[in-house]
Order: structure tokens, then C-alpha cells, then sequence
């Protein structure tokens, strides 16, 4: 069917077409779905106990503590990566952009294999790092914050940098004009312009960390207390108690719904 | 010009573009690069400001070299004594209008109170003291611009450094600023330099002009002289004037191989016409009987222009012509139509082109 030129048309943009409507429908079903799922099949009445076994409360505990650590450890590294990428120009820098974003591609098992590779008991610097300080990382809470930052960390440099690019580097041709080096620059006028950036970077490095599983378990292995985070305590209790598996599983879904929500009231809408 | 403050040659080679700029500003001195976009003034501006490295010749400011690529000396931004207005001012939006001006003094070892007191001092001076807890974004346009006015000075920089200051201002706040920015001008003991293409910033701002066309000096002068007897078509269409270029023989100059104009000034070689397009007159048949330049000429366009009516027109110089609306009435003037042009010799002026 076509108009001829000039026939007058309501006042709106047309209808949207169904071949398009009706995937989309399915696709949001498809996602929400399994969520509905979830707090359809929690139980309720129990929940209050089951929240409070001590076993539960132990990797959550665990998991806050060691994601917080390793958005700590990622901030201290990948802020100045991010800053060397977005600010500095050095032969390879395409090469290490790509080297940067190569742990979000990367199956997180296989992180988990590299990682005991370098640092296991008889790795690259593994062996080094226990005969000099005696440090051993693999099995341990440590390997957990490094197991967690391996596969967080790009998170956090590509957020950051796409931050600084986006900020106006004149801003520091200003501070300079005013006398500021490049170090005050930096923490006095970059950081607060990409505070918005940095702020969302930290919190998806955060939840993607938190919920970190592959690498986890096949570098830290998983010891109750110890390295035993809340997925893989989910994954664990799949297997005897699906209630619990349930459970826990909520308590990240609730999570990672309050990081949304934080993160559109406080920097997304600000930004 | 007593002993100057700044004295700089800028050369900066960008590709095939080059860069020459001789500049050399007196303390409390003001000077305007005026120019048309694309002439580099803006690089001038940043490469004196040690934003923009110099490819030859020199900056040294107050006796001391701050680039000078001979020697390899070369004095960062943070280090050296100047203050700059951005175009866009680029106050930073996370500190309030008087953190943005304390900023500088905090920067130069001064501690926060100190510091603070220093910049409620200048916001008091440009007359925002009412604003001083403001974020930029709450701020007006001339509000921004006297906060980014006051941020250069707050640090009692020697060389003071304004790119296109009032560019980014609406027509009534421009007026009101610039009369106000004058005023600090004039009180900088430093030097000043301004860039700017628009000539009535120029002339409002600055004591002297440096006009810059395609990387290099094609003028130099204080306000009158430089409309008095502009030396570049640019200059010309400025200050409104018809400017043509031709060798003069006493009361002659021939600005075109069949047209010679009769002047009222004498001189001889390499010379200067300038006249202002009200001078010239229309006529629908040769005039005759006049001491009076005059020549055929084709109209080429006609628009209007203030009360009167803009034509310009071909022939053996392209001129262009202000004639009432009544007159433009009468000659019925429209595109590719013949008339005569006429043109008074003591309506004319004349000046060397050399020196």
C-alpha cells in the first residue's frame, strides 16, 4: 500500500511494525522471565532462617568482603591505566587496549587456569612469591580478591578511560595555566570531572566481581569461609539443598537490582 | 614603548601552514590580534601561553626565556607567570565560582584561607561577590566571564592572555562586558594580549592591533591609524571601506590597467586608495561637467545595509556603493544592470603601500 506525496497522516510517527514488536516482546520475557522464576519459587516462610544459617551469612560476608577489596585493587591499578590510555600517547597503545579488554572475552575458567599458572604453588611467580615472602596465593582469600579482579578489572579501565576521553582535556590546560603540575591536575581537577565515570566503573567492576564464579573456583577453589563466595555456595547447594540454592541466589539478585537502582539515582541521572 | 614586558617571536610550522608572529607588549600594555579565523592567532595565543610548543623564535617574558627551541629552553605552563581567559572560559564545573578563582593562588603555595580571601577579593572586584558560592552552571554567561576574568587574575599574572573574551556572549551582555572588561584591562599592570576577530573588540579593548591574515603580520597600529588607512582587503571589509592598490603619480593613482583615480592626497610609487562606500555616487547616464572620478560599472548585487542600501558592482575595480533607498528606487537597481559610478577625489584617501 503506498500514500500519494502530500496525503495527510495522524499525528504520530506510524505504527511499529510487529516483526519488530514482537521479538522485542519475546527478548524482554526471555530476560524477565527466569527472574519471576526465582521469587516465584523462594520460600517465604523460611526465608528469615535460611537467610540467617551461618553458612549463608558467611559467603555473603565473604563475597562483600573480597569484591570491595578487589574494586580497591582495581581502582589503585586500572585508574592510572585508564588515565595512561585516555592521556598519554606510547607506541602499542592500541596493542595494550586490546591486552586491557582480553579478561572480558576470556572464558573465566580459563583466567582461573592462568592465573594458577603464574601464581600457583609452582607458577611463573608463584614459586617465587612463596620462597621469598612465603606468600601463597591459590586456595586462598587473597587468590580471591585476585581471581576477582582478574576478570573485574576491565570493567573498571574501560568505563574510567571512556570517562577521561570524554572529558574535556582542556580543563587541564587550564589547571596548568594556573600553575597546577600535572600530578594536582590530575587528582584535583581530572578525578572530580570523572567522578561520574569512575563512581559507575567501580560499582560494575564491584558486581561483576561479586558475582564472579569461574575463575574463583578454579584458582581459590572452594573452601567454606575461606573462598567459598556466595555463587559458588549457590552452585554447592544446588546440589543438596535447591531451597538454600534459592535463597542465596535471591539475596544476589537483590544485589545486584539495589546497585542498578543506586547507580541510576546518584551518578547516572547526574551525569 | 618603554622596555617591553613580553617580547616573543612565534613561529610555529603546523604542516604547510606557518606561523611568524613578532609581537613585543610594554607593561600594562594591551594589544588585540586581530584576524580571520584560520589566521592562528588562537596558536599564537596558546604557544605563549606554553600550550602549544614554538617551532623557532622565542618567548621571553619580563627578561627571562620561556621557549626557545635554539637553546631547547623551554619553561611548562605551570611554571610560568601567566593568566589566560578560554574562550569558553572552561571554569571547572565541580568547584564553586570562588574555588575556581582560589584555585590558582592555592596552586602558587598560598594556604585555602588565604587563598579564599584572595579570591572573594576579585570576585568582589569584577562584582560577582554574591556569587561566590555559585557552580559555573548556575552562572550567566557575563557572569562566567568576569569569574574566568577573575581566576587569570587572581594569580597577578605578568602576561595576560584573553582568547576571543567575549565571543561566546550574547549582543546585549557584550556591550555591557566589554565596557567592563576595558576597565580591568586598563588596570593590569602586566602585559595584555587578546585575540579576537571581531574589530570592535579590537578597538574597545586594545591599544594597539596586530592584524594576522594566513599566519602572518599584514598590519600593525593603534586603532586610528589602522582604520584610517587599512593596508589588506580584510582590514578594509572590517572598518568598511573600498581599498585598492596602485602606483601613484601625484594626484593620480592607477588602480586598474584603464583606470586611473584622481586623489586629493600627492604622492608617488606603491600606494594605497581608500574610500568609504558612501562616497560613491550612481548615476543612470555619465555625469558630466564634475571634477569626478568616473567609470561604467555593472550591478552585481544590492541589499540593504542599516538605512541604506548596499550595492556592489563590477567594472574595471569592484566597488561597493551606499546609496539611499529613494536613489535605489529611482536607478531601479537590480543585477547586471549598467551604471555610472562616480567618485569625488576629496572624498579619497591615499597613503603609500611601503613603510
Amino acid at each position: 500500500m503506498s500514500r500519494a506525496l502530500g496525503t495527510a497522516v495522524p499525528r504520530r510517527r506510524g505504527r511499529v511494525p510487529a516483526a519488530l514488536l514482537i521479538p522485542a516482546g519475546f527478548g524482554l520475557l526471555f530476560l524477565v522471565l527466569p527472574l519471576t522464576g526465582l521469587v516465584l519459587r523462594a520460600p517465604w516462610t523460611t526465608l528469615p532462617q535460611r537467610l540467617t544459617e551461618p553458612g549463608a551469612l558467611t559467603a555473603l560476608r565473604l563475597s562483600v568482603q573480597t569484591a570491595t577489596l578487589a574494586t580497591v585493587f582495581c581502582l589503585l591499578l586500572g585508574v592510572p591505566l585508564a588515565w595512561l590510555l585516555a592521556r598519554v600517547e606510547f607506541p602499542g597503545r592500541r596493542l595494550v587496549r586490546a591486552l586491557v579488554t582480553v579478561p572480558l572475552v576470556l572464558p573465566p575458567v580459563v583466567g582461573g587456569v592462568a592465573l594458577l599458572l603464574v601464581f600457583g604453588r609452582r607458577g611463573l611467580l608463584g614459586g617465587w612469591l612463596d620462597a621469598t615472602f612465603g606468600v601463597t596465593l591459590p586456595f586462598t582469600t587473597a587468590g580471591v580478591v585476585l581471581a576477582e579482579s582478574f576478570v573485574a578489572m576491565p570493567f573498571l579501565v574501560i568505563a574510567v578511560e571512556g570517562a577521561l576521553r570524554a572529558a574535556d582535556h582542556r580543563y587541564e590546560e587550564a589547571a596548568a595555566t594556573l600553575g597546577a603540575g600535572r600530578w594536582t591536575t590530575f587528582t584535583h581537577v581530572t578525578l572530580p570531572l570523572v567522578a561520574p565515570g569512575l563512581a559507575a566503573g567501580a560499582v560494575l567492576c564491584w558486581a561483576r566481581a561479586l558475582g564472579e564464579f569461574g575463575a574463583t573456583i578454579t584458582f581459590a577453589g572452594n573452601y567454606p569461609g575461606r573462598t567459598q563466595t556466595m555463587p559458588l555456595a549457590v552452585y554447592l547447594a544446588l546440589e543438596t539443598d535447591l531451597e538454600s540454592a534459592i535463597v542465596l541466589s535471591l539475596v544476589l539478585l537483590v544485589v545486584s537490582v539495589s546497585i542498578l537502582v543506586a547507580l541510576r539515582d546518584r551518578w547516572m541521572t547526574s551525569a | 614603548m618603554s622596555r617591553p614586558l613580553l617580547d616573543a617571536r612565534i613561529i610555529v610550522d603546523r604542516g604547510a601552514f606557518r606561523l611568524d608572529v613578532p609581537l613585543r607588549v610594554a607593561p600594562g600594555e594591551v594589544v588585540a590580534l586581530l584576524g580571520p579565523n584560520g589566521a592562528g592567532k588562537t596558536t599564537a595565543l596558546r604557544a605563549l601561553a606554553g600550550l602549544h610548543p614554538l617551532s623557532a623564535g622565542h618567548v621571553t617574558l619580563d627578561g627571562t626565556d620561556l621557549d626557545r627551541p635554539a637553546t631547547g629552553f623551554w619553561v611548562p605552563t605551570e611554571r610560568r607567570s601567566v593568566g589566560v581567559v578560554f574562550q569558553d572560559y572552561l571554569l571547572f564545573p565541580h568547584l564553586s565560582a570562588l574555588d575556581n578563582v582560589a584555585f590558582g593562588p592555592r596552586r602558587h603555595g598560598i594556604d585555602r584561607r588565604a587563598a579564599r580571601a584572595t579570591a572573594r577579593d576579585w570576585l568582589d572586584r569584577v562584582g560577582l561577590a554574591d556569587q561566590a558560592p555559585r557552580r559555573p552552571r548556575q552562572l550567566s554567561g557575563g557572569q562566567a566571564q568576569r569569574v574566568a576574568l577573575a581566576r587569570a587574575l587572581a594569580v597577578a599574572p605578568a602576561l595576560l592572555l584573553l582568547d576571543e573574551p567575549l565571543a561566546a556572549l550574547d549582543a546585549r551582555t557584550r556591550l555591557d562586558t566589554r565596557a567592563e572588561l576595558h576597565r580591568h584591562l586598563a588596570a593590569h599592570p602586566g602585559a595584555t594580549v587578546l585575540v579576537t576577530h571581531d574589530p570592535l573588540d579590537a578597538l574597545a579593548l586594545a591599544d594597539r592591533l596586530v592584524i594576522v591574515e594566513g599566519g602572518r603580520v599584514v598590519q600593525e597600529g593603534d586603532g586610528p591609524s589602522v582604520t584610517a588607512r587599512p593596508r589588506t582587503d580584510y582590514v578594509a571589509r572590517l572598518v568598511g571601506l573600498n581599498l585598492y592598490r596602485g602606483r601613484a603619480d601625484g594626484h593620480e593613482v592607477r588602480v586598474a590597467p584603464d583606470l586611473t583615480l584622481a586623489v586629493a592626497d600627492r604622492l608617488a610609487g606603491e600606494a594605497f586608495v581608500a574610500f568609504r562606500p558612501a562616497s560613491v555616487a550612481l548615476h543612470p547616464a555619465r555625469p558630466e561637467g564634475s571634477p569626478r572620478n568616473t567609470w561604467a560599472g555593472t550591478v552585481v548585487g544590492v541589499q540593504r545595509h542599516g538605512d541604506n542600501v548596499r550595492v556592489q558592482l563590477d567594472g574595471p575595480i569592484g566597488v561597493a556603493a551606499d546609496v539611499t533607498p529613494a536613489a535605489a528606487a529611482q536607478l531601479r537597481l537590480t543585477p547586471g544592470q549598467r551604471v555610472w559610478v562616480a567618485l569625488k577625489a576629496t572624498e579619497t584617501h591615499a597613503y603609500p603601500a611601503t613603510g
